[in-house]
């Protein structure tokens, strides 16, 4: 199972020059906890370079979202940036997936 | 037609309501005209639009340079200036030109003055310059002012090199700019870089008065009386008061972007001691519990806190509640002031410059063997440039980005597909302009011809224009991660008020 499979939106902007933030969004309670279960601030720390220890995630149960927010993997404009607005690293995490034992039936 | 209803949703302690009108989310983005006439005539007591952002990258800064079309900005400026004269109220706007700097301010007073003119109609107009020189930065910086943000910043000596090296240096300026230009009995507020959120938050916070009560006489409009510095010791019905008006600054700040219709624009807050609410004016455009909240989260790092000048926003006890389908009402956001004043800087500096030059590569044999053609083709022009060029190669940076294959993600792409053509995207930067494009040129006869070594001995690939080579200029970095703590939220900014008499 992917993030792909449990989120309806996932988003990634700059937050600042330096750091960027990535927005989970899910359509209901069961995917929301999937995603909590399954994606760690680590996996998502790994997945885009930043180092460990530098990711926060933040479980916002009301929204139904997961945010994580990191040192942005390069900085903005500098040279070999490859995306300005950071958007496109929202598809790294789109495809990442998520650590779930799946238990058999019966 | 919910929005024809204009007295609706009112809060209880109308007094003290601030009506905000936000035109959009930046100048030069648009807006729906309807929805911002249907504003006007709701009889706001401001009309607030952000000007700028670091969003695009620190070229712009690097320059002095706004991102969007002049005729663009001319024209919608002009329009906010009709809809302000209609309406008799304030118009601000803060991060002039995109980067904020001193020349953006005076090209928006340029425009507003030929509006006055045009329209003969008198103007005041006040001003908010926040560039800073790096000369009184770096005595701060000595007097210890200075702090980073992050736990990477550089060091004391590697910060006073960055401020050195920086063509263009501001400050955030906060809420008390604002009123403090507010009270001049400005028609126009024009400011160079400011937090997005404090052009919103600074009417209803002048309002809420030094004594941390509401000030009914405040009254509306101009004339809001000098700003103090608040006093921290306010309590807890100001820090209430306070965080409605910062939370409602933040859900308003990208305009529309709070609702379903996020091109709309247009959006309308009514800020209380209470709380505030929010609606969008466009007819096609719902606020609604999910998507105001969910703005919260939006290019911000923390969702429960936003940092500004002077303190920081806590909405995590925030309560969102539908008023209508159009409308939501939120409460509970606390303001929490921090004993030290700081501002955010923001410096670009030049990092080398740049040439660019684009191949396609159409020919399925060179196609399928893509990444071996690449690494024959760098390795070609590393050996031209020590062979040919009198500079250490180790100054020269050469990067092959390859779009169809991985040029947006580079070594973090996972996916592989089976490209029909790849554009080979050649970045060189030199240290100066000449050598940059030198080396450029010396890549040209390989991307034209290199061939594969099992392969004809001359294939020819396909330049786009001619000449191959785009001379890009400076490259510029983003250099300053930093906050400068000072004993007065306007210290570092210059306010200045000027009659047009057409």
């Amino acid at each position: 199972m992917k993030v792909d499979d449990v989120c309806t939106r996932v988003r990634a902007k700059n937050a600042g020059p330096f750091r960027l933030t990535i927005d989970c969004f899910c359509a209901s309670v069961g995917d929301w906890q999937r995603l909590l279960d399954g994606l760690s601030a680590e996996r998502v720390g790994q997945a885009l370079g930043a180092g460990a220890g530098t990711v926060t995630r933040h479980e916002l149960a009301e929204l139904r979202v997961i945010k994580f927010s990191l040192p942005r993997p390069g900085v903005q404009g500098a040279l070999g940036d490859r995306d300005q607005h950071g958007a496109q690293w929202a598809l790294v995490i789109v495809a990442l997936n998520l650590d779930v034992q799946l238990v058999a039936p019966g | 037609m919910v929005n024809s209803d204009e007295t609706r949703n009112t809060p209880p302690d109308e007094p003290y309501r601030t009506r905000v009108l936000v035109p959009s989310g930046v100048l030069g983005l648009g807006f729906d005209r309807e929805a911002l006439a249907r504003g006007v005539r709701m009889a706001p007591d401001i009309i607030a639009i952000d000007g700028g952002s670091t969003d695009s990258g620190p070229w712009y800064l690097g320059t002095g340079s706004s991102k969007y079309s002049r005729a663009v900005i001319t024209g919608e400026w002009c329009e906010l200036l009709d809809a302000r004269h209609t309406a008799g109220v304030p118009l601000v706007i803060g991060s002039a030109g995109t980067c904020g700097t001193d020349r953006q301010v005076d090209e928006l007073v340029r425009i507003s003055r030929e509006w006055a003119v045009r329209r003969a109609v008198p103007l005041r107009i006040a001003t908010i310059r926040s560039e800073q020189r790096a000369g009184t930065l770096l005595e701060r910086h000595a007097g210890g002012a200075l702090s980073g943000l992050s736990s990477d910043a550089p060091s004391n000596e590697a910060l006073a090199r960055a401020l050195s090296e920086c063509t263009h240096i501001v400050a955030l300026a906060g809420a008390e700019a604002f009123t403090e230009a507010l009270a001049t009995g400005a028609d126009v507020v024009i400011a160079g870089r400011a937090t997005d959120t404090a052009l919103i938050a600074a009417l209803p916070l002048a309002r809420l008065g030094a004594d941390g009560l509401g000030n009914a006489s405040a009254g509306t409009g101009t004339g809001t009386g000098t700003a103090p510095r608040t006093d921290p010791a306010d309590g807890e019905a100001y820090r209430l008061a306070a965080g409605a008006a910062w939370h409602a600054a933040k859900i308003a700040e990208c305009g529309a972007l709070c609702s379903t219709g996020p091109g709309s624009g247009v959006i309308l807050v009514d800020i209380d001691r209470d709380g505030f609410s929010v609606r969008a004016l466009a007819d096609e455009a719902r606020c609604t519990p999910f998507t105001v909240s969910a703005h919260m989260l939006y290019e911000n790092a923390d969702p429960n806190v936003l940092v500004e000048p002077g303190g920081r926003l806590d909405v995590s006890r925030a309560r969102y509640r539908a008023l209508d389908e159009r409308t939501v009402r939120v409460t509970g956001s606390s303001w929490r002031p921090d004993p030290r004043y700081t501002l955010k800087l923001e410096g670009a500096r030049p990092l080398g410059h740049q040439c660019s030059s684009l191949v396609l590569v159409r020919e399925p044999r060179y196609v399928q063997r893509i990444d071996e053609w690449c690494e024959l083709l760098e390795q070609r022009i590393r050996a031209d440039v020590e062979r040919h060029l009198e500079v250490d190669p180790d100054s020269v940076t050469l990067e092959l980005r390859r779009i169809g294959v991985d040029a947006t993600l580079g070594a973090l792409e996972f996916e592989r597909g089976a490209p029909v053509e790849v554009g080979i995207l050649l970045i060189v930067t030199a240290p100066d302009a000449d050598i940059a494009l030198d080396v450029a040129r010396l890549a040209n006869p390989s991307m034209l011809h290199l061939p594969l070594p099992d392969d004809e001995a001359m294939p020819s690939f396909a330049f786009p224009w001619s000449p191959a080579e785009t001379v890009r200029g400076a490259l510029y970095g983003f250099c300053l991660d930093h906050v400068v703590e000072v004993s007065h939220p306007t210290e570092l900014l210059r306010i200045h008020s000027e009659w047009v008499m057409p």
